[in-house]
């Protein structure tokens, strides 16, 4: 049994709104899983849910092997951070801490000593005496973290903690949070639409759209075997290219190009998809491409073009490799890492 | 030198106003430390005389109404009773009915505020004989439960805590429950700290309004051991000098309120931010 299950949850909100359909998974003790995926996708709902800050209309989630779906939220020992953190806008930061344990009423000298701990842990202990105002979008985050901490929940649940901080402050604190989670140990659940957040972050992710879990596996599994046209396109930056073709007989006519012995018995419309990153430059490639807009990030530049067909195209290429911007370049598929998806139910076929 | 000028110009507006507004307050407390001869032939003094003692002493003790069973004294007890009675009850009904309200599932519960707010519309003047015989019938005719309650609840401060909780980020809610706040401690750890600006904003308004009462408490006293301030300044015969001064002193109450909670009032302000 898992530490975590969830069993064909489903959510209608009461105008009809149906946010998550028959959604089955486990998460394991000591797991950290990610959500992700656009928004409006359903994923706080679903977090929500495990949280009990919204009833389950149909199905079963079982904590460390307890039915939950009727346990009141204050009784389920699990904390959750906020996107705008919640705190306690009257209270110090030390009382923020500690209101949890006060309130499962533990001794002041036991709950002083975990605020403690949890403050070190946190790097916020010269803050305790401070409202939450008077400190900084970083410093919030942490004791919001902080709260959840302290109590030593069951399960930590993140619903986009990370996203009113600037970039840097976000990389920053998005290693935190996995080290944290790593020396603590507890099963956490993070929610995210930031696909390097999720990648980065993830023991396990799910993706998720329209209410659907897509996909659900290691990040890496995800990266190179999407199983739909959604997941293919929502995971890696820059997005996997896509060009409509048609498979026939395990030959597969794009436009201006096509490639002979795909591993598919499909027949039909298909959409080929292929990652900036696994092309080379060749003299005579499959796919010629007018380059329009080059990036130079350093480590690597990104190519943007047009096919013949005038749709966008990228390539990504090292940075020693130069590139101008008017140039035609022909581009082969390295070691046939190539997708193909049947164009209209968008699932995999090769 | 403009600059000069306009602010120049609107200190002067200012002060205007407030020599309008204090000139008569002092006329009246000057003329009430002199003795009645002196006012009765020069008429109203602008400077201080030296009875001030004799006068406020005598207004205090002095055993008035019909029946000689209330003193100055007792009327300031009275008032201060009703009007303290009156803003703590108030301000508490309020509090919990804006927390009904806003955070309970009740059904029709807009309409429920509208139909509380609509009695704003309905003074107690216009309610005050179906009022009475209500009272008359519980017995609480001549009691200080009987001069409070009636209008104890308010439907301006319902209105305003309301509209405050509104404001409270569902976000604190769902994570006081998290962090295992029940109902009553969510009310009690987050909506009360929260609001002590308005609670205080709201104490004073119900004080002043409860002691300025006229009259709900002339009806529902007919013992004059329940007579307050503002009634006893309809009752009061004596000389002029007497009733002068208890005029001044009726005054006090509500400014001390006034200055003891501003404090905290501006406080809370503050440290909100
Ligand atoms: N209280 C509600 N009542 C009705 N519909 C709701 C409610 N909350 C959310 N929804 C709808 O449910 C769907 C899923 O919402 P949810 O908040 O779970 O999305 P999300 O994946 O968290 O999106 P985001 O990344 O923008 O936060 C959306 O279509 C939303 O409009
Ligand atoms: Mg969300």
């Amino acid at each position: 049994m898992s530490f975590l299950e969830l069993n064909k949850v489903t959510k209608v909100y009461p105008n009809g709104t149906k946010a998550v359909h028959e959604t089955s998974m486990n998460v394991e003790n000591g797991e950290f899983m990610v959500f992700v995926g656009p928004s409006g996708c359903g994923k706080s709902t679903l977090l929500r849910m495990i949280a009990g800050l919204e009833d389950i209309t149909e199905g079963d989630i079982n904590l460390d092997g307890k039915l939950i779906n009727k346990v009141d939220p204050s009784e389920r020992d699990v904390a959750m951070v906020f996107q705008n953190y919640a705190l306690y806008p009257h209270m110090n930061v030390y009382n923020n801490l500690a209101y949890g344990l006060k309130n499962r009423g533990i001794d002041k000298q036991s709950i002083e000593q975990k605020v403690n701990d949890a403050a070190k842990l946190l790097q916020i202990s010269e803050f305790l005496q401070r409202k939450p105002s008077m400190l900084s979008g970083g410093q919030r985050q942490r004791v919001a973290m902080g709260r959840a901490i302290v109590r030593n929940p069951k399960i930590f649940l993140f619903d986009e903690p990370l996203s009113n901080l600037d970039a840097k402050l976000r990389i920053q604190m998005r290693l935190e949070i996995k080290k944290l989670q790593q020396k603590v140990g507890v099963t956490s659940i993070f929610v995210t639409h930031d696909q390097v957040e999720a990648m980065t972050l993830a023991d396990r992710l799910a993706v998720i759209n329209n209410g659907i879990i897509e996909q659900l596996g290691t990040p890496i599994e995800i990266y190179n075997n999407p199983k739909s046209l959604f997941v293919a396109g929502f995971i890696g930056s820059p997005q996997m290219n896509f060009i409509d073709g048609e498979l026939k007989n395990k030959t597969l006519f794009a436009e201006g190009f096509e490639i002979k012995n795909v591993q598919s018995d499909f027949n039909g419309e298909i959409t080929l998809g292929i990652r900036p990153e696994h092309m080379s430059q060749s003299d005579s490639g499959l796919i010629n491409l007018s380059v329009e807009l080059v990036e130079q990030l350093g480590s690597d530049n990104l190519i943007y073009g047009e096919l013949k067909n005038k749709k966008d195209f990228c390539y990504r290429c090292p940075g020693n490799q130069l590139i101008e911007k008017g140039s035609k370049i022909s581009l082969n598929i390295n070691d046939n890492n190539y997708y193909v998806f049947d164009k209209s139910s968008g699932n995999r076929v090769n | 030198m403009t600059r000069f000028f306009t602010s120049g110009f609107s200190h002067l507006i200012l002060f205007i106003g407030i020599f309008i507004m204090i000139a008569p307050v002092w006329m009246i407390f000057a003329s009430s430390t002199h003795t009645s001869s002196v006012i009765n032939m020069d008429g109203l003094q602008l400077f201080l005389g030296d009875s001030f003692y004799e006068n406020y002493l005598r207004v205090l003790l002095y055993q008035g109404g019909f029946f000689k069973e209330i003193t100055a004294l007792k009327m300031f007890f009275n008032s201060f009773i009703m009007a303290t009675g009156v803003a703590l009850l108030s301000v508490v009904t309020s509090l919990m009915a804006a927390y009904a309200l806003v955070y309970y599932r009740i059904k029709y519960a807009t309409l429920l505020f509208w139909i509380i707010f609509i009695t704003i519309l309905v003074p107690l003047e216009l309610r005050i004989f179906p009022t009475y015989s209500v009272m008359a019938e519980l017995n609480l005719v001549n009691s200080y439960f009987g001069l409070i309650v009636p209008i104890s609840a308010s439907a301006i401060a319902t209105l305003f805590f309301r509209q405050f909780y509104k404001t409270v980020p569902d976000e604190m809610l769902e994570s006081a429950k998290l962090d295992g706040a029940n109902p009553w401690r969510f009310f009690i750890d987050f909506l009360v700290p929260l609001s002590k600006t308005m609670i205080v904003a709201m104490l004073i308004f119900m004080f002043v309004f409860g002691y300025n009462q006229y009259l709900w408490p002339l009806l529902v006293t007919s013992s004059e051991q329940y007579w307050t301030v503002v009634m006893g300044l309809k009752m009061m015969s004596g000389s002029i000098v007497h009733r002068f001064a208890f005029v001044m002193m009726s005054m006090v109450p509500p400014i001390l309120i006034i200055i003891i909670l501003q404090k905290h009032f501006i406080k809370g302000v503050f440290q909100d931010k």
